[in-house]
Parts: structure tokens; C-alpha cells; sequence
């Protein structure tokens, strides 16, 4: 302290070392602003880049090429009898039934290559079609009626203008013969693009053109209602009993610190976890909703319960001893007062697990749900799979009209997403309240 | 006479009144906890407070306290911040049992009773001795709600009626009913600080308790509002016992029968309200009451 050697600075000298240091600090704080903007714009950037690459590739998979032919119900070839027996109409031969309305149309197709290849225009669902039609009005027999016939997925790309033309013939999926019989169907108005049904109603296949989403959607609904009812109430109450019950002891010590751990163990070590315990101790089935809910739970009590208990934490203590004054017992004071108050933080926490219980798939791979599963599960003990592995194994496979299904996925994954949260938030608005 | 001329600056009636007779302590002396100035004994008392010592972790904050509490009078505490007077407060009904490393010896009997006895419910005592906190604390719910909510817990009203009636009631008391009558079902934490306060001692005699502890209930109040609680507090002593802490001198003065002064964890001296900030008998009292630090 040398400051009476020195001579007090003037009013005058000490703004103008104020000025310079103004522009300094103002300068930091724009080079900051700066800094976030640039961050946010180059964010968005790339946001807006992902999306319309997701959503030019996977829109198309909402929609599906289909051929209207007039389909004859020939008696000769579904009921030769003449009885129509339900056991015969569904023996029936129903490709040869297409195979002729087709050549009735083609008449140039001559010859086993020429039908076969003709065939192949319509997709290998389109016979089933037929079958489910008949067995439910056999009075269509003996009938002409025009039908919109799934288009196979090879169609289906050269349509999606997927498949280039110029290319020799022997590297493209179409004959010559079969593009100009397809040219000719769109000339005249007989192919056309339909809203894909199968898509949004459908289990998985092997073939493209009839590979549906729904399947995964009711896996994953499945899966996160029920990791939402093991979760959320586990890890409010442990949350709770840690942060208002428990006493602090190295005990509880070592459970928290475990607690926090078990936020950052990777996701498949769950996955190995419910295979070991629950499939293989327990016996629970494989591929289960079930037990892809439940080691969801694992995965997502960490979370709930770290957020849980800040927002228990930030519950003002006036509340607390407001109602210990009033002669509230503890679990009164909690229930009454404290956890109204921690609801929407609690809520926040279980919507960040579960946002990312619905995007995980490798612990759900592990216990089997990456199975190819084609019926629609209808329960939780149900085999089944998840969208997120529905993703997986779609751009696993080498058909090229799976591209477009795995976007389409996305697409749908990413709907579930929003809807899921937006119910979310919109609960948490109602638990809000003010103090 | 600095203390006189003091409490004449805050406009109170002295009663003529010289010293006593009584030994004054030597100024020099170091206090000595136990050693309280003063009668700590009252006739009838509804709490008895003997050889009351507070931790917090190791650290001492109340030494050897004795002090009775009066039925249907107000005891002041006062004494610098930090001095444990509010400790000694939350002792009364075992709010200290909440904080953690807190530990509480001696003997404090609630007509009678230990109230650190075995069987003495902590619920059950937190009923009798009603509680009003330094900040306004309504709870998140309706005004109605506020003051229904210890009579509900408590199981008091037999039905929504009766439940009507309390909290009528209870609002009336507290000088509240005209001005939220219309709004009951607003929230409690839309009112103003005083109001809310008031909504506090409302919802706290709700349960019909039998002493009121208040830790400096206007500090967060302005003039106005803390002249309301102070006429409600000399209205509510012809039915209850209270004990209130305050910073405020005056305050004590104005709406208290005895006062108590408290200085680093000592019961330094008690006395009648009158006597204490006329004739203080102990030099740190003294200086408190004077304004010489605190």
C-alpha cells in the first residue's frame, strides 16, 4: 500500500481509465454474443439440413406405386367345382388369377420368361390380396372388377425415379420389355402413386413394397407406457426417500455416488444386464416388450431420479417447515406440499428419459427385440421391436426401396417423439404453479 | 439513564420506576452461562425451560437456558443477531429436530410434560404450539385451502361446514375475513406480505393451539401491516400464550408483558417488559437496549 506516496488520481483521470476499460469489457461481451450466434446459426444450419435429407429421402415411403388392372375372378381357376368351399377359395390359385388379367391386358407377353417377368410387375403380396377378397364375398367369383394392385418395389423405384434408365439391361432390376409395359400402364393412367397403407399399418417384410411400420410403433408404445409406469413412480419414490427420509450416512453416501455412476454406464451394458437377469433368471420371454421395458427402467431411473431429487432440493424450505408448523406428519408434508411443488422438475427428468429410452436400441438388442418380427404384437409379452431397431434393420438391408423405408422410420420415430413430449409438456404445464 | 431516554424515543409510557435493590452484576464479569438476571420463574407457566443447551454439530449455540413462559401473555426475546434467541424458539415445539447435526439437551416441559419425552408425538406438539415464520410463508393453494389445511390434517372438522365455520373464523381472528372474503379461493400467495402474514397466523390458530410462536413476524413487513399484527397480537394473548422473537426494540416494548435478552447464546437477563427497558439491571442488557451494538 504505497497509495500516500502517490497523488489522488483526479475525477477526470479515473473516467477516462473507466472509458477505456468500457470499451474493452463492452467488446467481450459482443465478441461473446457473437461467439453463441455463429454456434446457434451453424446448429440450425446443419438442423435444417438433416431434416430435409430425412424427409426427401423418407417421404416417399409414404407413399406407394400401385397398378390398376381389371382383375377377372375367373371360376375356372378359384372354384373349378363350383361349390365354393371357403377351404377351396382359399387354396385357390390367385397369381394365376392376376397372371391372366394381366396377360388379358399384355397381350404381347407370350411365353413362360414373358408371364414371369410380366409377374413380376405386381408385387408377391398381390396374390394374398386377392385370397383375403374372395374368402370374404364369394360372390365376387365369376366378377370383373378394376383393382389398384400393389406395384412391386421395383416398379415402385423406376416411378421414384430410383432406377436410371440409361443403364445396360443386365444391370437394372427392369427389362426393356417390362419398362415398356410399365410406361405404357402410366400412360394410360394406370399406374400411379397411392398413399402407402401397408406402411402405416403393416409388420416388417422382406420385401419392401410391403414393409410397415406399425409393428415397431406398437413395440416402442408398448415399451415406453410401461417403462413410464416403472420408471416415473420408482424414481419419484427413491428420489424421495433418499432426499427427505434417508439419513446421511456413508451408505447413502455410496448409493448416490453409484446412482450418478449409473447415468453414464453405456446402454448395452443394460441390454447384457436383462439378458442375464431377467431372460436367462428369470425366464421371461425373449423379445418381449416386457423386458425391453424393463431395462429401459434401469436406463432411465438414474435420470428421473438425479433430476428428481434437484427439484426436491429446490422446493423453498418455508414450504417445508410451514407445514411442519402446522403439525404435518413428514409423508403429509411431503405429499402435500413438497411434491406438488417438485412435480414439473420431476416431470422434466422423466421426459429426458424417456425421450432417450425411445431413441436407445442397443440394449434392446441384446435381449432380442432386433428379431424379424411380422405380426402386429398385441401385448407386452408379445414378440416385438422398436422403432429405433426397426431404423436399424432397415438400413441394414441390401434392397435398395429400404432406403426409403428407414427414413420413412425416422420420420415416424421422430413424430413419436414430438407427440410423446408435447403430452409431456403439456401435462407439466398443468402441475406448474406458482410460490 | 441512555436506556430511558432510548425507549422514550420510541414512544412508550414509562412507568416512575428507579433501580432495585438487587445486586448489579460487575460490568467487567464475564457471563456465566446459567447465570440469568432477573426472575425466570412465572406462577402457572405453560412452558418451564430448565438448563437448555443447543448444538449444531459442535457448535454451542445455547448454554444452560431456564425460562418460563406465561399463560395469555406475550414474552419478548430479543438480543443481536446470531444471539440463539430463534434457536431457542424452534426449540419449543422441536422445529430444531428438522436440521440436521442439531441437538437439544435439558428439560423443557409444555404444562408439565417433557416434551422430549418418549411419548410426547412431535405431530401431536407441533398442534399445541403453533408456529409463524420470519418471511411470510403461505403454502401454493387457495387462501381457503391455507387455513383449512391444519384442521384437516388434524381431522378438527367433522364436515365441510364445520370446516367453513374454522376457517371463518380463523380469518376473522386474524383480521383478515373483510379483506378476502370474496376471494377465498385465490391464491394465499396473491396477497400482500402483511396479508399474508396475517393468512399465516390465521392458518396457525386454525388448529386452536395453545401457544403461538412468532420468529420476528414483521421483519419482513412495512409500518402499516406490522401495526396490524401488533393489534392482533395483543388480541390473540387473551387466548393464547405466545412467544415472539424481534429485532425491533420497540416492537417488544409495544406489544410484549416480559422480555427475555439473549447475547451469544446466554439468557443474559428477564425481566418485566417495563423494568427491562427501563431499568436494565445487567451492563450487556444495557447496552443492547441503548444501541450501543446489536
Amino acid at each position: 500500500m504505497n497509495s500516500t506516496n502517490k497523488p489522488q488520481r483526479t475525477p477526470a483521470e479515473t473516467q477516462a481509465i473507466v472509458e477505456r476499460s468500457l470499451r474493452r469489457r463492452y467488446w467481450a461481451e459482443r465478441r461473446f454474443r457473437a461467439y453463441g450466434f455463429a454456434a446457434v446459426a451453424a446448429g440450425m444450419l446443419f438442423l435444417v439440413y438433416l431434416f430435409f435429407v430425412i424427409f426427401s429421402n423418407g417421404l416417399g415411403a409414404f407413399q406407394q406405386t400401385k397398378i390398376n388392372v381389371p382383375v377377372f375372378y375367373d371360376p375356372a381357376i378359384i372354384d373349378p367345382s363350383g361349390t365354393r368351399n371357403p377351404d377351396d377359395l382359399h387354396a385357390a390359385d390367385y397369381a394365376a388369377v392376376i397372371r391372366a388379367s394381366l396377360k388379358a391386358k399384355f397381350p404381347d407377353a407370350e411365353g413362360r420368361a414373358a408371364s414371369r417377368e410380366l409377374m413380376r410387375l405386381v408385387s408377391g403380396s398381390a396374390p394374398f390380396e386377392l385370397q383375403k377378397k374372395v374368402v370374404a364375398d364369394p360372390s365376387l367369383v365369376g366378377k370383373t372388377e378394376k383393382l389398384w394392385l400393389l406395384a412391386s418395389d421395383a416398379v415402385d423405384l423406376l416411378r421414384k425415379g430410383h432406377i436410371d434408365r440409361n443403364l445396360a439391361e443386365a444391370e437394372r432390376p427392369l427389362s426393356d420389355q417390362q419398362i415398356g409395359w410399365i410406361d405404357k400402364l402410366q400412360a394410360e393412367g394406370s399406374l400411379d402413386l397411392k398413399f402407402n397403407t401397408t406402411f402405416v399399418t403393416g409388420g416388417d417384410s422382406r420385401e419392401p413394397e410391403n414393409a410397415g411400420i406399425w409393428g415397431a410403433v406398437v413395440g416402442s408404445f408398448f415399451m415406453l407406457a410401461l417403462t413410464l409406469l416403472l420408471s416415473f413412480p420408482i424414481g419419484v419414490a427413491t428420489a424421495i426417500y433418499l432426499e427427505e427420509f434417508a439419513s446421511r450416512n456413508r451408505w447413502t453416501d455410496l448409493i448416490e455416488v453409484n446412482i450418478n455412476n449409473l447415468a453414464a454406464v453405456p446402454s448395452i451394458v443394460f441390454g447384457l444386464l436383462g439378458l442375464a437377469v431377467f431372460i436367462g433368471f428369470f425366464g421371461l420371454p425373449r423379445s418381449a416388450p416386457l423386458v425391453g421395458a424393463m431395462v429401459l427402467t434401469l436406463l432411465t431411473l438414474p435420470t428421473i431420479i438425479i433430476a428428481s431429487r434437484a427439484a426436491l432440493k429446490a422446493v423453498p424450505p418455508s414450504i417445508r417447515e410451514a407445514a411442519l408448523g402446522m403439525g404435518a406428519s413428514k409423508i403429509q408434508m411431503v405429499a402435500h406440499h413438497v411434491l406438488p411443488l417438485a412435480m414439473p422438475g420431476m416431470l422434466t427428468g422423466t421426459i429426458i428419459g424417456m425421450a432417450r429410452a425411445l431413441g436407445e436400441s442397443a440394449p434392446l438388442l441384446m435381449i432380442g427385440m432386433v428379431a424379424f418380427i411380422v405380426d402386429i404384437p398385441k401385448g407386452v409379452t408379445d414378440a416385438a421391436t422398436a422403432l429405433p431397431v426397426q431404423v436399424f434393420l432397415w438400413s441394414d438391408s441390401p434392397e435398395r426401396g429400404f432406403v426409403e423405408k428407414t427414413s420413412g422410420a425416422i420420420i415416424v420415430l421422430l413424430a413419436f417423439l414430438v407427440v410423446m413430449n408435447t403430452t409431456a409438456v403439456i401435462l407439466r404445464k398443468r402441475f406448474e404453479r406458482r410460490w | 439513564m441512555e436506556g430511558v431516554a432510548q425507549v422514550e424515543r420510541a414512544g412508550i409510557n414509562l412507568k416512575p420506576s428507579g433501580r432495585t435493590s438487587e445486586p448489579v452484576p460487575s460490568l467487567q464479569e464475564p457471563v456465566e452461562p446459567g447465570k440469568t438476571v432477573g426472575n425466570i420463574a412465572v406462577d402457572d407457566p405453560i412452558f418451564s425451560c430448565r438448563d437448555v443447551d443447543v448444538y449444531y454439530g459442535a457448535k454451542h449455540a445455547i448454554k444452560k437456558v431456564g425460562i418460563d413462559v406465561a399463560k395469555k401473555q406475550v414474552l419478548a426475546m430479543i438480543g443481536p443477531s446470531g444471539c440463539g434467541k430463534s434457536t431457542f424458539l424452534r426449540c419449543l415445539n422441536r422445529m430444531n429436530d428438522t436440521i440436521v447435526g442439531a441437538r437439544v439437551e435439558g428439560s423443557i416441559l409444555l404444562d408439565g410434560k417433557d416434551i422430549h419425552d418418549k411419548k410426547q408425538d412431535v405431530v401431536q406438539l407441533r398442534a399445541r404450539v403453533g408456529m409463524v415464520f420470519q418471511k411470510p410463508n403461505p403454502f401454493p393453494k387457495s387462501i381457503y385451502e391455507n387455513v383449512a389445511y391444519g384442521p384437516r390434517i388434524h381431522g378438527l372438522a367433522g364436515d365441510r361446514v364445520e370446516l367453513d365455520e374454522i376457517v371463518h373464523g380463523s380469518l376473522q381472528r386474524a383480521g383478515l375475513w373483510e379483506e378476502v372474503k370474496d376471494r377465498l379461493q385465490h391464491p394465499g400467495t396473491s396477497l400482500s406480505g402483511g396479508q399474508q402474514q396475517r393468512l399465516c397466523i390465521a392458518r396457525t390458530i386454525a388448529v386452536n393451539p395453545e401457544v403461538i410462536l412468532m420468529d420476528e413476524p414483521c421483519s419482513a413487513l412495512d409500518p402499516i401491516a406490522t401495526a396490524r399484527i401488533e393489534d392482533l397480537m395483543e388480541e390473540l394473548r387473551q387466548s393464547y400464550a405466545i412467544v415472539i422473537v424481534t429485532h425491533s426494540m420497540q416492537q417488544a416494548a409495544r406489544v410484549s408483558q416480559r422480555t427475555a435478552y439473549f447475547h451469544l447464546g446466554d439468557l443474559i437477563e428477564v425481566g418485566e417488559t417495563d423494568r427491562i427497558f427501563t431499568n436494565p439491571r445487567h451492563k450487556l442488557t444495557e447496552d443492547y437496549i441503548t444501541g450501543r451494538f446489536g
